[in-house]
């Protein structure tokens, strides 16, 4: 079954800016699922459609079978919405903003109630309850985001950008509790611009750009389609230039430092043995991005190029 | 769908937070009614003489009582919609499957909350001031409850609007308080000029004040009948004027 199912999905502002020029996408039930695209690319619009805060220009958009057009209530029911920005009402505790939202899907105060405690509970937050929201730190607040998303137990959870802003710890505790959250049976929509983040926890992905989806395909596929994949090489002597071995691009950065380009019908393995046989001896090495984000900026490039190639 | 424990959730939520704010929300008129009854019912009162054959603080209570219910129930919605608005926490009940009606229905009902609340706490002052009574109750309540509503519904559209705190200022400075003081609550339009006299007609807040003051003592300047029609009307209006506003997503939505 479709968690989603988006077709032709238009977006005209009142200034004329085409935000969505007929995106197509689908996402399965029970998959974890990333949607990414730069800035302006239309992330935030498609997922204002999805959650009925951006009025459509043209289009449909389904969530597990019910129209947002025909059954919009059936709808709103199964999706929980972390938005990028912070959107509770700062003055109110905590545990009145979970109540509250409980309240708006029809939960009596009775049942919001252990709702909320158990939602606050999983996110680490049940000894903040009585906490004026404002006085929250940043990565709390995040939290609170997703427990309120998550007290009507929704079937598609829709969080845009959720670790934007956090630190570290916050941010590998999240990752843990979204995969146990998926791994329960709760489909994800992440959108975020920590390529490392989507790559670690999705399955499939689309990439948005101008309003156009320009890809859309499971994981493993997509991160197969890399050619080259680039290195920085830590060295035990220095080096006063940089070494020609056949098939690489290698450059050198210092007299410790190399950078160097493999592509993955060599591998990295003849690079080394090539560089011992020069007498070059590697002491570490570490990605320069990491393989998602090296794919994601080749698509948003290549595309940037065919446009202005249109232009001219 | 059953949508009572949205719009209880709504409701409450809009009471407590005005009854957790009673310095800012309820005080406030009874501290300045209190001056009203003091100036104009106690010091300049017996001067002035009888208004309809009444002692002069007598006839201005019902009106002070409206007056104060007017600006609260208005003064309750504009203000706590457009915070929602600006703090962007509206969005909480525009993803919710809460239908339009509904999130209407939660703010009008705390803002007439607000203005009962206030109009009693009025009404408990001017007991101090003179002896109060009521000639025909189910007028009072009646004029009462639709009066509230009506501004209510009036703030909620001014919030729909408002992109300042500016915008939700304007309204209650510039037109609301002509419109209330001009209403005939310190008068009767029997003492104007003919010319006077016409162009109050034109006020819709006369007809509210008269309509209650008729509740109060069983005087009015104009036919009850024609008051309570004028009210119903507004309100069909401007709650017709709201659903269609939220249904476009004005302001709210982009």
């Amino acid at each position: 079954m479709k968690a989603l199912s988006i077709y032709q999905l238009r977006k005209v502002y009142g200034n004329g800016f085409e935000a969505l020029k007929g995106i197509d996408l689908d996402v399965e039930a029970g998959d974890f699922f990333a949607l990414l695209g730069p800035n302006g690319a239309g992330k935030s619009t498609t997922i204002g459609i999805i959650s009925s805060l951006v009025t459509k220009t043209g289009g449909r958009v389904a969530v597990f079978g019910h129209d947002l057009d025909h059954a919009k209530e059936a709808a709103q029911r199964c999706i929980g919405v972390v938005p990028q920005e912070i959107n509770f009402n700062q003055f109110e505790k905590v545990l009145n903003i979970l109540i509250n939202q409980a309240g708006y899907y029809g939960i009596r105060r009775k049942e919001a109630l252990w709702r909320a405690e158990f939602c606050l509970r999983q996110l680490n937050l049940w000894d903040r309850h009585a906490t004026v929201s404002r006085q929250l730190s940043g990565g709390m607040k995040r939290r609170l985001m997703i427990a309120r998303a998550l007290v009507h137990s929704p079937r598609l959870l829709i969080l845009d950008e959720p670790t934007a802003g956090v630190d570290i710890e916050t941010r590998r505790s999240m990752w843990r509790f979204l995969r146990q959250l998926n791994h329960e049976g709760t489909t994800i929509i992440l959108t975020t611009h920590y390529l490392e983040e989507a790559e670690n926890l999705c399955r499939n992905i689309a990439i948005i750009n101008h309003g156009q989806i320009v890809e859309h395909s499971s994981m493993a596929s997509l991160l197969s389609k890399l050619q080259t994949i680039s290195y920085i090489l830590e060295l035990k002597r220095p080096l006063s230039r940089a070494p020609q071995v056949e098939g690489y691009a290698i450059e050198r950065l210092d007299d410790f430092t190399l950078a160097a380009k493999v592509p993955n019908r060599l591998g990295i393995h003849h690079l080394f043995t090539s560089l011992s046989a020069l007498d070059i001896e590697v002491v570490s090495l570490r990605n320069t991005a990491n393989r998602l984000e090296q794919l994601f900026i080749d698509l948003v490039e290549s595309q940037r190029g065919e446009r202005l190639r249109k232009t001219a | 769908m059953n949508h009572s424990v949205a719009f209880q959730t709504i409701f409450f939520k809009e009471i407590y937070r005005f009854m957790r704010i009673w310095p800012q929300t309820v005080v406030p008129a009874a501290v300045t009614t209190s001056l009203y009854f003091l100036i104009f019912g106690t010091v300049i009162g017996p001067r002035i003489g009888n208004m309809h054959g009444l002692p002069y603080i007598d006839y201005i209570v019902p009106g002070v009582i409206l007056m104060s219910v007017i600006t609260n129930s208005y003064g309750n919605v504009v203000s706590s919609f457009y915070s929602t608005k600006f703090q962007r926490h509206i969005e909480e009940l525009l993803i919710a499957p809460v239908p339009n009606w509904v999130i209407l229905a939660g703010y009008v009902g705390g803002g007439v909350a607000r203005g009962l609340v206030v109009g009693g706490v009025v009404m408990l002052i001017a007991c101090l001031f003179t002896d109060v009574k009521v000639m025909h109750y189910a007028v009072t309540l009646g004029v009462l409850f639709m009066t509230a509503a009506l501004f209510s519904l009036a703030g909620f559209i001014n919030a729909i609007y408002a992109n300042s705190f500016d915008d939700i200022s304007i309204i209650p400075s510039f037109v609301l308080a002509p419109l209330v003081y001009l209403g005939g609550v310190f008068y009767s339009i029997e003492l104007l000029p003919h010319f006077w006299r016409q162009v109050s007609l034109g006020n819709p807040i006369l007809y509210m004040v008269n309509a209650f003051r008729y509740g109060f003592l069983d005087i009015s300047d104009i036919d009850i009948k024609i008051a309570v029609g004028i009210i119903s009307g507004f309100i069909l209006v401007l709650v017709l004027c709201s659903l269609y506003l939220l249904h476009r997503g004005t302001g709210i939505k982009t």
